[in-house]
């Protein structure tokens, strides 16, 4: 059973295809990254495997069951664009919080081994408000592991984190990566995501131009992919 | 029970959110007072008018009130993207909207009962005549007034002008409990029974609360996700 | 050959509504108590039917366009309210003429007129929502939501207006009773242009609905690169 099947999705915003006839799957253990450039389709792509939007044609399968389905949600984490986390709450109001929606057996004890984990533990009872960005990055990493998601949804991760939270997030990937779990992700920031990267999935104007394994050469050269794959200019 | 504790995690999320900053709150209150103290200025407050638009006056301050506050309800998602994260969740589109919908009830019946004490001493009304009418009626209409207000901000909240839109979609809607409620407020404090024909606003008032929570939870994922 | 039929439905409701007019004129006698204005009636109340079909009309293209998710359903659901709001205007207006004739104010309380305001605005609220979103899926999918919403009101709009002015008793337009059978056929009668008249609008509308998409698309496709 595939971790991630995605069948022959369309998506269209009126008469317009955004996304045309994308068909790929990832298993266990493998981190696709999602390239393209900007409106492509990688975000409308990620928000229908995150749940956030349907399909209009085509199916999206998690773990062999239908990417709505309320069990296939609870195994999947995502990092967005927002950080997602209230700012009036605290750090630890805010983990807790996820931690019940994900049921977690013990919400408590999972929001503060997280709080530790990203270096938050001191600041737990302070308002998200009063937190500085890298702050705010780093319990965003924590929001979207602390379930333990075996499927990771990661949209531009890396992008505009500073490097304590870079390393924080790439140490986790390659965690959850060992532990079996499946990544996605799209990203601009071609070297940190080659680096984590088992296969690429390249779209160009909603089609998919390319799939396939991570190559030596487009970790040598971040543009080659784009040049042999991608458009002309 | 498993929905209904997601349904209570949401309430209490959007409670704690919402008395730690009192930002909509603060905004309601003074508004329901203001409008309390504008209508003064409309009439003669004399004793036999009051008492014919008793119930249509406090409805009105509840409703204008009240629709300031369920603006905020899907719109404190907003920043930082949080909404996405809760409909990615393995929270059911329903128990979200129904942990709403409980957040606002207490909140706007919170609301209501400081501006009954208010509205009794500005137009000297006795509204404690008969109290457990009175509070079926408020929590009956509160809760037709809540369901419908907080469909519709999640309808409404990711348009600009989201504040212009939401009175003016959700106030025909609520027009069918916004009269029962008057009617039967306006009965209650002047002291008169509720029998056999006035019976027949509370059946209306529950039909319409029921139908409406219905179709709430049923229309709510067809809202929230494209 | 759409265009064709369209001109001969409309030539055939023009003859219609002219045979009756004539017929409304010379032939039937005037109402006891309302004299000439009386004849309004077929105009006022044909139009509410018309408002009233054309907006279950558009609750069910709005179900079948969430259970489709085809465009063609919301350009149904959004000409379909358009001429139901259209019609309404029409009814509110012969309504607020007749009553400054009868009884010399414009608007009267009648439990019928203030249903129909209410509906009315409902539903210009639905063309408002519309104007505020522009993608066209988001925005059918929101419009087949309140559309749903708005029809569900309705008939708890009518029931508690009717029970409300029937405590407070206002000047009524035309009463419950039963109508002369001359004046009835002559009600339904004049119907059927109006409601000719409703489908040839729709049609145009949906016409326009499935350029402006197409339009859209083309732009969009311009403008994504």
């Amino acid at each position: 059973m595939k971790a991630l099947a995605v069948d022959a999705v369309w998506k269209y915003y009126g008469d317009y295809p955004a996304l045309r006839d994308i068909s790929f799957d990832a298993d266990a253990g493998q981190c696709v990254a999602l390239l393209g450039r900007n409106g492509a389709g990688k975000t409308t792509l990620l928000r229908i495997l995150a749940g956030l939007s349907h399909p209009t044609k085509g199916r999206v399968q998690l773990f062999g069951k239908d990417h709505n389905d309320r069990a296939a949600r609870s195994l999947t984490g995502i990092i967005g664009h927002g950080i997602a986390i209230y700012d009036e709450l605290s750090a630890y109001e805010n983990l807790k919080l996820y931690a019940a929606l994900y049921a977690l057996p013990d919400p408590h004890r999972s929001a503060l081994e997280w709080l530790e984990r990203t270096a938050l533990d001191r600041v737990k009872d302070s308002p998200v408000r009063e937190f500085s960005r890298g702050m705010r990055q780093r319990l965003a990493v924590a929001r979207a592991f602390l379930h333990n998601p075996r499927l990771l949804l990661l949209d531009e991760p890396f992008t505009s984190l500073d490097d304590r939270a870079i390393a924080l997030l790439q140490g986790l990937v390659r965690d959850a990566l060992a532990a079996g779990g499946t990544v996605v992700m799209s990203t601009h920031q071609l070297r940190e995501a080659m680096d984590l990267a088992s296969h690429v999935v390249l779209l160009n104007r909603g089609r998919m131009a390319h799939r396939g394994e991570r190559t030596p050469e487009m970790l040598a050269d971040t543009g080659w992919l784009y040049r042999t794959y991608g458009e002309a200019s | 029970m498993k929905f209904l504790r997601q349904m209570l995690t949401i309430a209490a999320k959007d409670l704690r959110s919402e008395l730690r900053t009192k930002e909509a709150l603060n905004a309601s209150l003074s508004f329901a007072l203001v409008i309390l103290l504008l209508f003064s200025f409309a009439f003669d407050p004399t004793s036999d008018m009051t008492r014919e638009i008793s119930g249509g006056l406090l409805w009105l301050v509840f409703a204008f009130a009240g629709v300031l506050l369920l603006n905020r309800s899907f719109a404190r998602e907003l920043p930082n993207d949080c909404l996405d994260a809760l409909i990615a969740s393995p929270l059911p589109g329903a128990a979200l909207l129904l942990g709403k919908v409980l957040a606002n009830y207490v909140l706007l019946l919170g609301i209501e009962c400081v501006c009954l004490p208010v509205f009794g001493i500005f137009y000297n009304v006795r509204w404690t005549l008969q109290p457990a009418w009175l509070a079926l009626v408020l929590l009956l209409g509160t809760w037709g007034m809540t369901v419908v207000g907080t469909v519709f901000s999640a309808l409404t909240v990711n348009m600009r002008l989201r504040e212009l839109m939401l009175p003016m979609l959700v106030y025909p809607v609520l027009i069918p409990c916004l009269m029962a409620s008057m009617r039967l407020t306006t009965l209650i404090l002047a002291g008169q029974p509720i029998t056999g024909d006035e019976l027949a606003w509370f059946k209306m008032l529950i039909g319409f609360d029921v139908i409406f929570t219905a179709l709430a939870v049923a229309l709510i994922d067809t809202v929230l996700v494209g | 050959m759409k265009q064709k039929i369209l001109y001969a439905l409309g030539v055939v409701a023009a003859l219609l509504l002219t045979r009756n007019i004539w017929t409304m004129l010379t032939k039937l006698p005037d109402e006891a108590f309302q004299g000439a204005i009386f004849r309004i009636i077929f105009f006022h109340v044909p139009c509410a039917f018309t408002c009233f079909l054309c907006f279950f009309m558009a609750l069910i293209a709005a179900i079948a366009y969430l259970s489709t998710h085809n465009l063609k359903w919301d350009a149904f659901a959004v000409a379909a309210t358009e001429v139901g709001l259209a019609f309404g205007a029409a009814n509110l207006v012969t309504g607020m003429i007749w009553a400054r004739i009868i009884w010399g104010i414009w608007w009267t309380w009648d439990w019928r007129l203030t249903s129909m305001l209410v509906c009315w605005l409902l539903y210009a609220g639905y063309l408002v929502l519309r104007d505020a979103i522009e993608e066209p899926t988001e925005r059918a999918r929101l419009a087949a939501v309140m559309s749903i919403l708005s029809f569900s009101v309705v008939p708890f709009v009518f029931f508690s207006i009717k029970w409300f002015r029937t405590q407070h008793p206002q000047p009524v337009l035309y009463g419950g009773g039963s109508m002369d059978s001359a004046y009835r056929i002559m009600l339904y009668l004049n119907w059927l242009p109006i409601l000719i008249f409703a489908i040839i609008l729709i049609t145009i509308r949906m016409g326009q609905e499935r350029r402006q998409r197409e339009l859209d698309a083309l732009r969009r496709e311009i403008h994504a690169f």
